[in-house]
């Protein structure tokens, strides 16, 4: 594919949005899995929310 | 009848109903992507003047479109807390900040990549470039201010009222190229600025990515509410040891 005299500029734009996004995805994903764990955890010893008694 | 809102603000139902939404969220805005991105590089023309470079708006759009729709979901959300203490309110709050800085980071970086083919520079302090990049600092102040008050109840007002004095700025941003001469263009007018043939690849990406930001701002709110419960549970779980540990001090004494 032929971008012309520009495509650095157009490459680099786009491989900024990909690495940001799959970056907020990841942190996302191990923010979800690292609460989970945390609650899992804590519900193994025994804390349990009241609502869930 | 409970209004939608009235049904979502019970956290457990929103967990609910997220789970089952957001592989749906998620999946459409995969296809929306892959097909975006195909018109965008391989199904529509090079523009007469900007040639190849105008591939760069099928991604400056969208994102500068999210800075600002996602700065207005925060201060609707702000509203929420405020008025009508939503439980949720917050929630959604804060998990769209950090997600509105990336995209309004994007929409600089890649306006200024766009700029310097088109322009002959990266950066030029007119209106429109200026107030984004004061939306974007008001985004970090967002999340810095949340992230230096403890006190939980505290910061969510503060950063409401913050989000909500920020808002003015969203008429100044939109209007900029209307009120001052700047480099920057006029809005788009997509039913008349904008060639047939470019149109949809343009829509079709800004769909996708505002389906793209509802996806992550559904998964962000899901972490803040578990990490709102594993904070709750651990707190109970220390008040439970100091009433033990009351109750034992108390028998020993007797």
């Amino acid at each position: 594919m032929d971008l012309g005299p520009h495509a650095a500029f157009i490459w680099l734009s786009y491989a900024a949005v990909t690495v940001t996004v799959i970056g907020l995805i990841m942190w996302l994903i191990a923010d979800g899995w690292r609460q989970r764990a945390d609650l899992d955890a804590l519900e193994r010893q025994g804390v349990k929310r009241r609502s869930s008694n | 009848m409970q209004t939608l809102t009235q049904r979502l603000a019970n956290p457990t139902r929103f967990m609910e109903l997220s789970a089952r939404l957001l592989p749906w969220i998620s999946w459409a805005t995969v296809i929306l992507l892959v097909y975006g991105l195909y018109l965008a590089f391989l199904a529509s023309p090079a523009d007469y003047q900007q040639g190849e470079t105008v591939r760069i708006m099928y991604i400056h759009v969208p994102c500068a479109w999210l800075s600002m729709m996602i700065y207005g979901l925060i201060a609707l959300s702000s509203f929420g807390l405020l008025v009508f203490r939503h439980p949720l309110a917050d929630v959604s709050a804060k998990a769209a900040a950090p997600l509105g800085a990336a995209f309004t980071f994007l929409a600089l970086l890649t306006g200024s990549l766009w700029g310097k083919p088109m322009w002959g520079t990266y950066w030029v302090w007119d209106a429109r470039l200026t107030s984004v990049l004061l939306l974007f600092f008001l985004y970090l102040g967002l999340i810095a201010l949340r992230s230096a008050l403890e006190d939980e109840g505290a910061a969510a007002k503060l950063t409401a009222v913050l989000a909500l004095v920020g808002v003015s700025l969203l008429p100044i941003i939109k209007f900029s190229v209307d009120w001052w001469n700047t480099l920057h263009q006029p809005s788009t007018d997509f039913t008349s600025t904008v060639d047939p043939s470019m149109r949809l690849p343009l829509l079709i990406m800004a769909l996708a990515f505002t389906l793209m930001f509802f996806a992550m701002h559904l998964k962000a709110m899901r972490n803040e509410i578990l990490r709102r419960r594993v904070k709750a549970l651990r707190a109970q779980a220390v008040a439970g040891r100091d009433r033990f540990g009351a109750s034992a001090a108390q028998g020993a004494a007797e």
